[in-house]
Protein backbone atom coordinates (compact mmCIF):
# COMPACT_ATOMS: atom_id res chain seq x y z
CA UNK A 1 0.00 0.00 0.00
CA UNK A 2 2.66 2.24 0.73
CA UNK A 3 5.65 2.02 -0.89
CA UNK A 4 7.33 5.55 0.63
CA UNK A 5 6.81 4.80 4.16
CA UNK A 6 6.52 0.76 4.17
CA UNK A 7 3.62 1.40 6.67
CA UNK A 8 0.40 0.00 5.71
CA UNK A 9 -1.40 0.46 8.74
CA UNK A 10 -4.16 3.19 9.19
CA UNK A 11 -6.18 4.43 11.92
CA UNK A 12 -8.92 3.28 9.28
CA UNK A 13 -7.59 -0.39 8.99
CA UNK A 14 -5.86 -1.09 12.08
CA UNK A 15 -9.22 -2.67 13.66
CA UNK A 16 -8.97 -5.28 10.90
CA UNK A 17 -5.29 -6.19 11.55
CA UNK A 18 -5.39 -6.47 15.24
CA UNK A 19 -8.33 -8.68 15.16
CA UNK A 20 -10.83 -6.24 16.37
CA UNK A 21 -14.03 -6.96 14.26
CA UNK A 22 -16.77 -7.47 15.57
CA UNK A 23 -18.00 -11.30 14.62
CA UNK A 24 -21.23 -13.26 14.27
CA UNK A 25 -21.92 -16.51 13.47
CA UNK A 26 -25.43 -16.78 11.48
CA UNK A 27 -27.45 -20.08 11.91
CA UNK A 28 -26.36 -21.40 8.57
CA UNK A 29 -22.90 -21.44 9.66
CA UNK A 30 -21.49 -18.73 8.21
CA UNK A 31 -19.27 -15.99 9.96
CA UNK A 32 -20.31 -12.29 9.58
CA UNK A 33 -17.63 -9.94 10.40
CA UNK A 34 -18.34 -6.59 10.87
CA UNK A 35 -16.42 -3.93 10.02
CA UNK A 36 -17.10 -0.48 9.11
CA UNK A 37 -14.66 0.91 7.31
CA UNK A 38 -14.36 3.76 4.45
CA UNK A 39 -13.87 2.14 0.96
CA UNK A 40 -11.58 4.96 -0.26
CA UNK A 41 -9.17 4.23 2.74
CA UNK A 42 -6.45 3.26 0.95
CA UNK A 43 -6.89 6.62 -1.31
CA UNK A 44 -6.94 8.50 1.86
CA UNK A 45 -4.29 7.03 3.06
CA UNK A 46 -1.99 7.82 0.23
CA UNK A 47 -3.70 11.10 0.11
CA UNK A 48 -2.80 11.79 3.53
CA UNK A 49 1.05 11.25 2.60
CA UNK A 50 0.79 13.22 -0.75
CA UNK A 51 -0.33 16.21 1.92
CA UNK A 52 2.77 15.47 4.45
CA UNK A 53 4.62 15.83 1.17
CA UNK A 54 3.02 19.26 -0.05
CA UNK A 55 3.53 20.59 3.57
CA UNK A 56 7.39 19.92 3.92
CA UNK A 57 8.27 21.56 0.92
CA UNK A 58 5.50 25.03 2.27
CA UNK A 59 3.64 23.88 -0.90
CA UNK A 60 -0.31 25.24 -0.90
CA UNK A 61 -1.98 22.40 -3.29
CA UNK A 62 -5.70 23.27 -4.70
CA UNK A 63 -7.84 21.06 -6.69
CA UNK A 64 -9.75 22.04 -9.52
CA UNK A 65 -12.36 20.50 -10.84
CA UNK A 66 -15.50 21.12 -13.68
CA UNK A 67 -17.35 19.62 -16.68
CA UNK A 68 -15.09 19.51 -19.38
CA UNK A 69 -14.68 22.77 -21.71
CA UNK A 70 -15.46 24.91 -18.28
CA UNK A 71 -12.32 26.79 -18.46
CA UNK A 72 -9.87 25.07 -15.74
CA UNK A 73 -6.69 25.29 -18.14
CA UNK A 74 -7.64 29.38 -19.34
CA UNK A 75 -8.09 30.33 -15.54
CA UNK A 76 -4.73 28.86 -14.78
CA UNK A 77 -3.11 30.52 -18.03
CA UNK A 78 -5.21 34.02 -16.56
CA UNK A 79 -3.35 32.74 -12.87
CA UNK A 80 -0.49 32.25 -14.09
CA UNK A 81 -0.08 35.62 -16.09
CA UNK A 82 -1.14 37.72 -12.96
CA UNK A 83 0.88 35.84 -10.18
CA UNK A 84 4.33 33.99 -11.65
CA UNK A 85 6.31 37.39 -10.67
CA UNK A 86 4.95 36.71 -7.08
CA UNK A 87 4.95 33.21 -6.89
CA UNK A 88 6.67 30.00 -7.91
CA UNK A 89 3.53 27.91 -9.72
CA UNK A 90 3.30 24.46 -10.73
CA UNK A 91 0.25 22.22 -12.43
CA UNK A 92 -0.52 18.97 -12.59
CA UNK A 93 -3.02 18.53 -15.31
CA UNK A 94 -4.94 15.32 -15.66
CA UNK A 95 -6.84 14.24 -18.84
CA UNK A 96 -8.21 11.42 -20.13
CA UNK A 97 -5.68 11.84 -23.42
CA UNK A 98 -3.49 14.01 -24.90
CA UNK A 99 -0.68 16.25 -23.57
CA UNK A 100 -2.31 19.89 -24.96
CA UNK A 101 -3.17 21.18 -21.47
CA UNK A 102 0.34 20.44 -19.99
CA UNK A 103 1.95 22.02 -23.04
CA UNK A 104 -0.25 25.48 -22.65
CA UNK A 105 0.92 25.86 -18.93
CA UNK A 106 4.25 24.92 -20.38
CA UNK A 107 4.00 27.79 -22.86
CA UNK A 108 3.40 29.84 -19.96
CA UNK A 109 6.81 29.33 -18.46
CA UNK A 110 5.47 27.19 -15.76
CA UNK A 111 6.35 23.54 -15.02
CA UNK A 112 3.58 20.83 -15.72
CA UNK A 113 3.22 17.00 -15.34
CA UNK A 114 0.57 15.38 -17.47
CA UNK A 115 -1.36 12.82 -16.34
CA UNK A 116 -3.01 10.74 -18.92
CA UNK A 117 -5.23 8.37 -17.29
CA UNK A 118 -6.58 6.74 -20.40
CA UNK A 119 -10.13 5.20 -19.09
CA UNK A 120 -10.41 6.49 -15.24
CA UNK A 121 -12.35 9.75 -15.22
CA UNK A 122 -10.83 11.39 -12.22
CA UNK A 123 -7.31 11.29 -10.57
CA UNK A 124 -6.72 9.38 -7.27
CA UNK A 125 -4.24 9.84 -4.67
CA UNK A 126 -1.91 7.06 -6.08
CA UNK A 127 -1.27 9.03 -9.59
CA UNK A 128 -0.73 12.49 -8.03
CA UNK A 129 1.80 10.83 -5.93
CA UNK A 130 3.81 9.71 -8.95
CA UNK A 131 3.63 13.15 -10.65
CA UNK A 132 4.26 14.66 -7.51
CA UNK A 133 7.65 13.20 -7.29
CA UNK A 134 8.37 13.93 -10.73
CA UNK A 135 8.74 18.01 -9.64
CA UNK A 136 10.84 20.09 -7.29
CA UNK A 137 8.28 21.00 -4.91
CA UNK A 138 11.27 23.08 -3.18
CA UNK A 139 10.77 25.29 -6.46
CA UNK A 140 6.93 25.92 -5.95
CA UNK A 141 4.63 27.62 -3.82
CA UNK A 142 1.04 27.19 -5.41
CA UNK A 143 0.58 23.77 -6.97
CA UNK A 144 -2.28 23.96 -9.03
CA UNK A 145 -4.02 19.90 -10.28
CA UNK A 146 -6.59 20.23 -12.83
CA UNK A 147 -8.62 17.01 -12.34
CA UNK A 148 -10.12 15.40 -15.89
CA UNK A 149 -13.40 17.25 -17.02
CA UNK A 150 -15.88 15.60 -15.47
CA UNK A 151 -18.59 17.33 -12.79
CA UNK A 152 -19.19 13.54 -10.56
CA UNK A 153 -16.16 11.27 -9.86
CA UNK A 154 -13.49 13.34 -8.88
CA UNK A 155 -15.29 14.67 -5.64
CA UNK A 156 -14.62 11.27 -4.47
CA UNK A 157 -11.20 11.15 -4.10
CA UNK A 158 -8.96 13.23 -1.76
CA UNK A 159 -5.80 13.87 -3.18
CA UNK A 160 -4.03 15.71 -0.57
CA UNK A 161 -4.76 18.87 -1.71
CA UNK A 162 -5.38 21.42 0.94
CA UNK A 163 -8.64 23.55 -1.09
CA UNK A 164 -11.27 22.72 -3.79
CA UNK A 165 -12.06 25.12 -6.13
CA UNK A 166 -15.18 24.52 -8.89
CA UNK A 167 -16.09 25.63 -11.77
CA UNK A 168 -19.43 26.19 -13.03
CA UNK A 169 -19.50 28.12 -16.61
CA UNK A 170 -22.52 30.32 -17.81
CA UNK A 171 -22.97 28.07 -20.62
CA UNK A 172 -24.06 24.86 -18.63
CA UNK A 173 -27.28 26.12 -16.65
CA UNK A 174 -27.44 27.45 -13.39
CA UNK A 175 -29.44 24.36 -12.05
CA UNK A 176 -25.90 22.65 -12.26
CA UNK A 177 -25.03 22.88 -8.22
CA UNK A 178 -28.55 21.31 -7.59
CA UNK A 179 -28.30 18.39 -9.99
CA UNK A 180 -24.61 17.68 -8.90
CA UNK A 181 -24.53 18.49 -5.39
CA UNK A 182 -21.53 16.09 -4.88
CA UNK A 183 -19.01 18.55 -6.35
CA UNK A 184 -20.39 21.80 -5.80
CA UNK A 185 -20.77 20.91 -1.60
CA UNK A 186 -16.78 20.03 -1.94
CA UNK A 187 -15.90 23.66 -3.10
CA UNK A 188 -13.85 25.96 -0.56
CA UNK A 189 -14.68 28.22 -4.15
CA UNK A 190 -17.27 28.18 -6.62
CA UNK A 191 -15.63 30.14 -9.64
CA UNK A 192 -19.00 30.98 -12.59
CA UNK A 193 -16.76 31.26 -15.24
CA UNK A 194 -17.16 32.69 -19.20
CA UNK A 195 -18.93 35.66 -17.50
CA UNK A 196 -18.31 37.57 -20.65
CA UNK A 197 -20.77 35.14 -22.72
CA UNK A 198 -23.77 36.20 -20.32
CA UNK A 199 -24.22 39.08 -22.49
CA UNK A 200 -25.41 36.70 -25.50
CA UNK A 201 -26.60 33.53 -22.87
CA UNK A 202 -29.32 35.95 -20.68
CA UNK A 203 -31.27 32.65 -19.07
CA UNK A 204 -28.29 32.08 -17.18
CA UNK A 205 -29.45 34.26 -13.80
CA UNK A 206 -25.40 34.26 -11.54
CA UNK A 207 -27.96 35.11 -8.55
CA UNK A 208 -29.87 31.41 -9.08
CA UNK A 209 -26.68 29.22 -9.54
CA UNK A 210 -25.56 31.12 -6.08
CA UNK A 211 -28.39 30.08 -4.44
CA UNK A 212 -27.89 26.87 -5.37
CA UNK A 213 -24.44 26.41 -3.77
CA UNK A 214 -25.87 28.17 -0.59
CA UNK A 215 -29.03 25.36 -0.96
CA UNK A 216 -26.42 22.59 -0.47
CA UNK A 217 -24.91 24.44 3.09
CA UNK A 218 -22.12 25.81 1.40
CA UNK A 219 -20.39 29.20 2.73
CA UNK A 220 -17.86 29.43 0.65
CA UNK A 221 -17.22 32.46 -1.71
CA UNK A 222 -18.98 31.85 -5.25
CA UNK A 223 -17.14 34.59 -7.62
CA UNK A 224 -18.66 35.43 -11.18
CA UNK A 225 -15.76 35.64 -13.36
CA UNK A 226 -14.24 35.23 -16.73
CA UNK A 227 -10.48 34.69 -17.90
CA UNK A 228 -11.35 36.13 -20.92
CA UNK A 229 -12.09 40.02 -19.95
CA UNK A 230 -10.48 39.67 -16.42
CA UNK A 231 -13.88 40.37 -14.96
CA UNK A 232 -13.93 38.62 -11.39
CA UNK A 233 -10.09 37.58 -11.22
CA UNK A 234 -9.64 40.01 -8.42
CA UNK A 235 -11.41 38.47 -6.40
CA UNK A 236 -10.21 34.83 -7.04
CA UNK A 237 -6.62 36.02 -7.41
CA UNK A 238 -7.23 37.92 -3.80
CA UNK A 239 -8.64 34.72 -2.61
CA UNK A 240 -5.81 32.42 -3.67
CA UNK A 241 -3.39 35.14 -2.24
CA UNK A 242 -5.20 34.87 1.17
CA UNK A 243 -5.19 30.77 1.15
CA UNK A 244 -0.90 31.19 0.28
CA UNK A 245 -0.71 33.25 3.58
CA UNK A 246 -2.89 31.25 5.54
CA UNK A 247 -0.76 28.16 4.36
CA UNK A 248 2.22 29.58 5.89
CA UNK A 249 0.98 30.41 8.96
CA UNK A 250 -0.24 27.21 9.71
CA UNK A 251 2.99 25.49 8.71
CA UNK A 252 4.81 27.95 11.27
CA UNK A 253 2.05 26.14 13.38
CA UNK A 254 2.54 22.99 12.42
CA UNK A 255 -0.82 22.63 10.90
CA UNK A 256 -1.93 21.17 7.69
CA UNK A 257 -5.23 21.54 6.28
CA UNK A 258 -8.12 19.69 4.40
CA UNK A 259 -10.68 20.46 1.86
CA UNK A 260 -14.01 21.45 3.88
CA UNK A 261 -15.83 18.57 3.38
CA UNK A 262 -13.31 16.11 3.60
CA UNK A 263 -14.67 12.91 4.41
CA UNK A 264 -15.86 12.43 7.89
CA UNK A 265 -13.58 10.18 10.63
CA UNK A 266 -10.45 11.16 7.96
CA UNK A 267 -6.86 11.85 9.62
CA UNK A 268 -5.08 14.52 8.03
CA UNK A 269 -1.89 13.01 8.23
CA UNK A 270 -1.32 9.73 7.86
CA UNK A 271 0.87 9.42 10.51
CA UNK A 272 1.14 11.50 13.75
CA UNK B 1 -17.52 5.41 -14.40
CA UNK B 2 -15.42 4.93 -10.88
CA UNK B 3 -18.19 2.96 -9.30
CA UNK B 4 -15.68 0.62 -10.61
CA UNK B 5 -12.40 2.28 -8.70
CA UNK B 6 -14.59 2.04 -5.88
CA UNK B 7 -15.32 -1.70 -6.32
CA UNK B 8 -11.62 -2.76 -7.01
CA UNK B 9 -10.86 -1.05 -3.45
CA UNK B 10 -14.01 -2.80 -1.81
CA UNK B 11 -12.66 -6.00 -3.24
CA UNK B 12 -9.20 -5.29 -1.98
CA UNK B 13 -10.53 -4.97 1.77
CA UNK B 14 -12.85 -7.82 1.41
CA UNK B 15 -9.61 -10.43 -0.19
CA UNK B 16 -7.50 -8.72 2.93
CA UNK B 17 -10.19 -9.57 5.93
CA UNK B 18 -11.01 -13.17 4.16
CA UNK B 19 -7.25 -13.70 4.13
CA UNK B 20 -7.18 -12.78 7.94
CA UNK B 21 -10.42 -14.80 8.76
CA UNK B 22 -8.86 -17.54 7.42
CA UNK B 23 -12.20 -17.86 4.59
CA UNK B 24 -12.98 -20.59 2.00
CA UNK B 25 -15.13 -18.07 0.23
CA UNK B 26 -16.92 -14.71 0.69
CA UNK B 27 -21.14 -15.27 0.66
CA UNK B 28 -22.10 -11.31 1.32
CA UNK B 29 -20.81 -7.94 1.35
CA UNK B 30 -22.66 -5.28 2.93
CA UNK B 31 -22.09 -1.57 1.90
CA UNK B 32 -23.80 1.64 3.30
CA UNK B 33 -23.51 4.62 0.64
CA UNK B 34 -25.23 7.66 1.47
CA UNK B 35 -26.46 9.56 -1.29
CA UNK B 36 -24.20 12.29 -0.63
CA UNK B 37 -21.28 10.10 -1.21
CA UNK B 38 -20.88 10.33 -4.76
CA UNK B 39 -21.47 6.34 -5.63
CA UNK B 40 -24.82 5.57 -7.55
CA UNK B 41 -25.91 1.74 -5.91
CA UNK B 42 -26.90 0.49 -9.34
CA UNK B 43 -23.51 1.22 -10.85
CA UNK B 44 -21.31 -0.17 -7.82
CA UNK B 45 -23.82 -3.50 -8.18
CA UNK B 46 -23.14 -3.29 -12.63
CA UNK B 47 -19.40 -3.28 -11.31
CA UNK B 48 -19.48 -5.84 -8.70
CA UNK B 49 -20.55 -8.57 -11.64
CA UNK B 50 -17.38 -7.54 -13.53
CA UNK B 51 -14.97 -7.18 -10.55
CA UNK B 52 -15.59 -9.90 -8.32
CA UNK B 53 -14.57 -12.37 -11.11
CA UNK B 54 -11.46 -14.51 -10.03
CA UNK B 55 -11.53 -13.40 -6.39
CA UNK B 56 -12.75 -15.02 -3.29
CA UNK B 57 -16.15 -13.40 -3.79
CA UNK B 58 -16.57 -14.60 -6.69
CA UNK B 59 -19.99 -16.22 -5.78
CA UNK B 60 -21.08 -13.28 -3.17
CA UNK B 61 -23.93 -11.10 -2.90
CA UNK B 62 -23.27 -7.47 -2.54
CA UNK B 63 -25.89 -5.33 -0.37
CA UNK B 64 -25.92 -1.92 -0.50
CA UNK B 65 -27.95 -0.08 2.19
CA UNK B 66 -28.78 3.29 1.77
CA UNK B 67 -28.49 6.14 4.63
CA UNK B 68 -31.01 8.70 4.39
CA UNK B 69 -29.40 11.99 4.50
CA UNK B 70 -29.32 14.28 7.68
CA UNK B 71 -28.27 17.17 8.84
CA UNK B 72 -27.85 19.09 11.97
CA UNK B 73 -28.19 22.95 12.12
CA UNK B 74 -25.05 25.31 13.76
CA UNK B 75 -27.63 28.14 14.24
CA UNK B 76 -30.67 26.40 16.16
CA UNK B 77 -29.54 22.73 16.63
CA UNK B 78 -31.83 21.48 15.25
CA UNK B 79 -31.88 18.00 12.80
CA UNK B 80 -34.15 17.78 9.95
CA UNK B 81 -34.20 14.50 7.13
CA UNK B 82 -33.15 16.35 4.18
CA UNK B 83 -32.53 16.30 -0.16
CA UNK B 84 -29.44 15.83 -1.29
CA UNK B 85 -29.79 19.45 -3.06
CA UNK B 86 -31.48 21.13 -0.33
CA UNK B 87 -29.31 20.87 2.90
CA UNK B 88 -31.03 23.36 4.71
CA UNK B 89 -32.30 23.25 8.00
CA UNK B 90 -36.01 22.76 8.35
CA UNK B 91 -36.67 24.42 11.63
CA UNK B 92 -34.95 28.10 10.99
CA UNK B 93 -33.79 27.89 7.33
CA UNK B 94 -30.09 28.49 8.28
CA UNK B 95 -27.67 27.24 5.43
CA UNK B 96 -25.27 26.89 7.96
CA UNK B 97 -25.74 22.96 8.66
CA UNK B 98 -23.75 20.23 9.13
CA UNK B 99 -24.00 16.43 7.52
CA UNK B 100 -24.62 13.73 10.26
CA UNK B 101 -25.93 11.15 7.67
CA UNK B 102 -25.89 10.53 3.91
CA UNK B 103 -22.19 11.10 3.10
CA UNK B 104 -21.18 7.75 4.16
CA UNK B 105 -19.13 5.27 2.15
CA UNK B 106 -18.78 2.51 4.22
CA UNK B 107 -18.16 -1.42 3.69
CA UNK B 108 -20.47 -2.84 6.48
CA UNK B 109 -20.09 -6.19 6.96
CA UNK B 110 -18.56 -9.37 5.66
CA UNK B 111 -20.08 -12.72 5.56
CA UNK B 112 -17.39 -15.68 4.65
CA UNK B 113 -17.82 -19.42 5.14
CA UNK B 114 -14.33 -19.88 7.22
CA UNK B 115 -12.11 -22.87 5.77
CA UNK B 116 -11.45 -24.53 9.54
CA UNK B 117 -14.86 -24.39 10.54
CA UNK B 118 -14.94 -27.19 7.84
CA UNK B 119 -12.20 -28.87 9.16
CA UNK B 120 -13.60 -28.41 12.84
CA UNK B 121 -17.11 -30.03 11.57
CA UNK B 122 -15.22 -32.94 9.58
CA UNK B 123 -15.00 -36.45 11.77
CA UNK B 124 -11.64 -37.40 12.46
N1 LIG C 1 -15.70 33.35 -23.85
C1 LIG C 1 -14.92 32.71 -22.99
N2 LIG C 1 -14.40 31.51 -23.34
C2 LIG C 1 -13.62 30.87 -22.44
C3 LIG C 1 -13.35 31.41 -21.16
N3 LIG C 1 -12.58 30.54 -20.48
C4 LIG C 1 -12.37 29.49 -21.33
N4 LIG C 1 -12.99 29.70 -22.52
C5 LIG C 1 -12.99 28.82 -23.68
O1 LIG C 1 -13.62 27.61 -23.38
C6 LIG C 1 -12.97 26.51 -24.03
C7 LIG C 1 -12.53 25.49 -23.00
O2 LIG C 1 -11.61 26.10 -22.09
P1 LIG C 1 -10.50 25.27 -21.33
O3 LIG C 1 -9.77 26.21 -20.45
O4 LIG C 1 -9.72 24.45 -22.26
O5 LIG C 1 -11.47 24.32 -20.46
P2 LIG C 1 -11.04 23.10 -19.49
O6 LIG C 1 -11.99 23.14 -18.34
O7 LIG C 1 -9.61 23.18 -19.19
O8 LIG C 1 -11.36 21.85 -20.42
P3 LIG C 1 -10.93 20.30 -20.18
O9 LIG C 1 -9.54 20.30 -19.62
O10 LIG C 1 -11.04 19.69 -21.52
O11 LIG C 1 -11.94 19.75 -19.21
C8 LIG C 1 -11.80 27.12 -24.76
O12 LIG C 1 -12.18 27.34 -26.11
C9 LIG C 1 -11.57 28.43 -24.04
O13 LIG C 1 -10.96 29.42 -24.85
C10 LIG C 1 -13.91 32.68 -20.83
O14 LIG C 1 -13.74 33.23 -19.73
N5 LIG C 1 -14.70 33.27 -21.77
MG1 LIG D 1 -8.15 21.72 -19.38
ZN1 LIG E 1 6.40 10.08 -1.77
ZN1 LIG F 1 1.71 5.19 5.12
ZN1 LIG G 1 -15.90 8.11 -13.06
ZN1 LIG H 1 -31.77 25.77 12.40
Amino acid sequence: MCDTCGCNVTQGNQHLIQEGGKHEHTHDGKVAVEVLLNLLSENDHQAGHNREHFDNHQVLAINLMSSPGSGKTRLLESTIDALKEKYRIGVIEGDLETENDAERIRAKGVSAVQITTGTACHLDAHMIHDALHQMDLDSIDILFIENVGNLVCPASFDLGQHRNVTLLSVTEGDDKPSKYPVIFRAADHVLITKSDLLAVLDDFEPEKAESAVRQLAVEAPVSLTSAKSGEGLDLWLSWLEGQIDEQSIRRSEGKTATPKIAPEGQQLYTHG
Amino acid sequence: MHELSVCQAMLTQVEEIARRENARDVTRIVVRIGPLAGVVPDLLQQAFTVARAGTIAAEAELVTEEQPIRVSCLSCGAESDVLPNRLLCKSCGDYRTRVISGDELLLASVELNRLSDERLHRPA
